[in-house]
């Protein structure tokens, strides 16, 4: 039997590859109940790289799809709104499978790009691996998913701002950084915080459709999923996996919840806007 | 399906094409279409149920009932839905043969789990082994609608729960001055108020069960992706009369176009319902249907 | 993967002459229904394939009414543990790892030899340095992670092969048995490389391990097919003339 500590040295970090750890996972008999833990423990690495990296980049992306959203130009608005309602009116599960698909019919040797004076080969074969092409995904997803939220808070940013913008003489730019944009993210944080944990509860999915696990390195699930195939026993995996997201969730929430009250720090305090929880969106 | 369809290696394309999409797995495929559309509808008015229930007993003033029922309610802010897939229906599986088999076979003296082996006497299995296919069936798929209905549940009890203390509490004060008791302040006034702010969230909850029919796979419903995968996966002539390469893309792509149908039409079909609810209410969507009807 | 996941439809029952037998239980059998020619779902939506027909005839014999189970691959043990089907035939290799869990009946089939399969004009040294895919829990997946080839798992057997086809991996490790209409009906396209290997010991039926009456009564019924032949003619039908025959 290993001790737990043999096994923290051995799994602790064998969700990046089998070159970080021992290489055969346990099997049959020889699982521990610490082997559980450390192991599906590392593959949350996965999860929260997922999770932090698709939020981050889907924060940026959706507050452009918002603005263009609301554009009066049909130009922006039009394709605007088509990439949120097909990321936001189909499963994720589908998006990953065919986003999957798509990614190995891309030519294997990369895309010639012909900038006139010199010609760029752009590598393709890395987005068929979850690391990028799923990361591409949820970024994409919630992206759309977020500049719902943000569409939605743009519209209700109250007149009397924008009226008191025009009066300081301040425009384009300026009155959007200054004004709409804070505006916009005060009234949004609390369905953009649901968003958030959706999107990190969604990263369960990555190798679940579409996306293969190479050298046996995944995500939390994928662990879980693998101990429960092995063990034949579902009551103890499941349950470890269902703890870490909990303890992460609720890291989520005060960290979200810190920039909430950042956010409304110029607000008596009865008048600011409590996080509630309002499971508005899945996939 | 069609006379022609004896041979199908002879047939020209647009034949060997009507033949194919009506082969017996491809109606099976259509079938699964119906069998999901079923889940859903009895799954929301179960989650509707559950929700219900955990709502009031998050609002309860007994202490132990309300961590019951905020418990359940915070259970779906922590763990990812897929999770509860593949635990739930086991557990509630096993639950249910353990208890049947105390029930029906209490003279039964060796043990139940013997190694990996979970056994129960047959008398206690569920359905019993010698049950005819369609009460397997049958099972597994209330299996699956228990299972959606009480992880949605907890969608629903969110949601209700937000409702019931949006209603003002002026009306129930009114309620009370009127000499009604907690019970019938409840029923006449917090129930009938508390719709019109549900309704954003129960249209979204619908989304949500929508969205979430993919994973119905995994609670043993042969289900629409599953028949997506076996159909789409590259057939050999050896063994299929009908061969061809992997074209599992083509009908995932229909899978998609499907799924944005259905949503699309729901949030036409709710669009409808909030005006209609809207009219008269003192909401801000109330108000903004007061006022276009004023300015025409 | 669930472990609930039960027999939706499919499967073909199949109540037998046995007449006013004894007080008859019925036998679930699980199975795959993925993988050709053992088991697979014919274009009519019926379970078929060679174990399909074995089991019918076994149940026969022993005088057993018994009813098909479609299970996914990744869950077909943990299924049969917790009792939602009696036994499982899947063209499942008897391994020591999957003995510790389940009691196997005696071998109805040699080992399938294990062959790779890649695209034509890839290097046989692949098997050593490259990707190799395999489908999940099977015992090809345990082979190639034991080694030091790069392994890539895929749930269902369709998948490991649109791998190969799209460059992902470098070959599929699979029965040989189950790759061999790719190769012949690619064209060229796919080709066998490097030599055959055979894991296992043979194929056989799973039973759960305190079920010891059900398996001497299949493990009877298939000595008595393998002495009279029936088994032999049967391994011919559907593997060919080249087939081992016992």
């Amino acid at each position: 039997m290993r001790t737990c500590w043999e096994s923290l040295g051995e799994y602790g970090l064998r969700a990046l590859g089998r070159e970080f750890g021992a290489p055969l996972l346990p099997r049959g008999l020889e699982i521990t109940f610490c082997d559980q833990v450390i192991l599906i423990g590392s593959g949350m690495m996965w999860n929260v790289y997922f999770g932090v990296l698709a939020i981050l980049g889907g924060f940026c992306f959706a507050t452009l799809l918002a603005v263009a959203r609301l554009s009066a130009n049909p130009l922006f608005s039009r394709p605007a709104a088509g990439f949120i309602f097909v990321f936001r009116g189909s499963p994720l599960f589908i998006q990953f499978f065919l986003a999957y698909e798509a990614f190995i019919l891309l030519p294997r040797a990369g895309i010639e790009i012909n900038l006139l004076f010199t010609t760029i080969t752009a590598e393709t074969r890395w987005l068929t691996r979850a690391w990028a092409g799923a990361l591409f995904v949820l970024f994409l997803n919630t992206s759309a998913y977020s500049a719902h939220i943000f569409h939605g808070a743009l519209r209700a940013v109250p007149k009397g701002d924008l009226e008191a913008a025009d009066a300081y003489g301040m425009t384009g730019w300026r009155r959007f950084r200054r004004i709409i944009w804070p505006t916009m993210l005060r009234l949004a944080w609390p369905s953009y915080t649901n968003e958030a944990i959706f999107l990190f509860h969604a990263t369960t999915l990555v190798y679940f459709s579409g996306f293969p696990a190479w050298q046996q390195s995944g995500d939390a699930l994928y662990y879980a999923r693998y101990f429960a195939d092995q063990t034949f026993n579902p009551f103890v995996a499941y349950p470890i996996v269902a703890a870490y997201f909990v303890g992460a969730t609720l890291i989520l929430i005060a960290l979200f919840g810190a920039v909430n009250r950042r956010l409304n720090r110029h607000l008596p305090r009865e008048n600011r806007p409590k996080l509630r929880y309002r499971p508005q969106l899945i996939r | 399906m069609f006379s022609f369809c004896v041979d199908p290696s002879i047939l020209p394309q647009w034949q060997w094409f009507a033949c194919y999409l009506t082969s017996g797995t491809h109606l099976a495929f259509y079938w699964a279409f119906l069998v999901v559309l079923a889940l859903i509808l009895l799954a929301a008015p179960a989650a509707l149920l559950f929700g219900f229930g955990g709502a009031l007993a998050a609002r309860s003033r007994v202490p132990p009932v309300r961590w019951l029922g905020v418990g359940y309610i915070s259970m779906v802010r922590g763990i990812p839905d897929i999770i509860f897939f593949l635990f739930v229906p086991i557990a509630m599986d096993q639950g249910i043969e353990y208890l049947v088999h105390h029930v029906r076979c209490p003279d039964w003296t060796e043990p139940i789990r013997q190694g990996t082996d979970f056994i129960v006497c047959p008398q206690a299995k569920v359905p019993l082994n010698d049950a005819a296919r369609w009460v397997h069936d049958a099972y597994a798929f209330v299996l699956a609608v228990v299972a959606f209905a009480i992880v949605f549940g907890a969608f629903a009890a969110n949601t209700l729960y937000g409702a019931m203390s949006a209603v003002p509490r002026a009306q129930i004060e009114t309620g009370e001055a009127y000499g009604m008791t907690p019970r019938q302040t409840f029923r006449r006034i917090l129930l009938p108020q508390m719709w019109i702010y549900a309704l954003p969230g129960l249209s979204n909850l619908w989304m949500i069960l929508i969205k979430a029919t993919p994973l119905l796979f995994l609670l043993g419903i042969r289900d629409v992706v599953f028949w997506a995968r076996e159909l789409g996966g590259a057939k050999t002539a050896q063994f299929y009369a009908y061969p061809h390469p992997d074209w599992r893309v083509w009908y995932f792509l229909a899978l998609l176009v499907v799924y944005l149908l259905v949503t699309w039409a729901s949030e036409k079909v709710f669009e409808r319902i909030m005006t209609r609810l809207n009219t008269g209410q003192a909401t801000a969507g109330g108000e903004r249907l007061r006022r276009t009807k004023a300015a025409a | 993967m669930k472990m609930t996941r039960r027999l939706i439809l499919a499967g073909v029952a199949m109540v037998l002459a046995a007449g006013a037998a004894s007080a008859q239980q019925v036998i679930r059998m699980g199975t795959e229904g993925a993988y050709p020619p053992f088991n697979y779902i014919n274009d009519a939506g019926e379970l078929a394939g060679f174990e399909i027909d074995l089991g019918n005839e076994l149940c026969e014999r022993a005088g057993l009414t018994c009813e098909w189970v479609i299970n996914d691959w990744d869950t077909i043990i943990p299924n049969l543990v917790s009792g939602n089907y009696d036994t499982i035939m899947a063209g499942m290799s008897i391994t020591e790892a999957r003995a510790e869990v389940i009691a196997f009946t005696r071998n109805y089939k040699f080992s399938d030899p294990s062959g790779y399969m890649a695209l034509a004009g890839t290097d046989a040294s692949v098997i050593e340095t490259g990707v190799i895919a395999a489908q999940s829990n099977t015992v090809q997946a345990g082979l190639v992670a034991d080694g030091s080839a790069t392994l890539i798992e895929f749930p269902t057997p369709d998948e490991t092969i649109s791998a190969v086809r799209n460059g992902e991996a470098d070959a599929v490790l699979a029965d040989s048995e189950f790759l061999t209409p790719f190769v012949d009906e690619s064209d060229g396209e796919l080709v066998f490389i490097g030599g055959e290997v055979t894991p296992g010991q043979g194929i056989g039926m799973g039973l759960r391990q305190s079920d010891t009456e059900l398996r001497t009564t299949f493990d009877e019924a298939i000595a008595g097919m393998r002495e009279d032949g029936s088994l032999n003619a049967l391994l011919k039908q559907w593997f060919g003339e080249e087939v081992p025959t016992f």
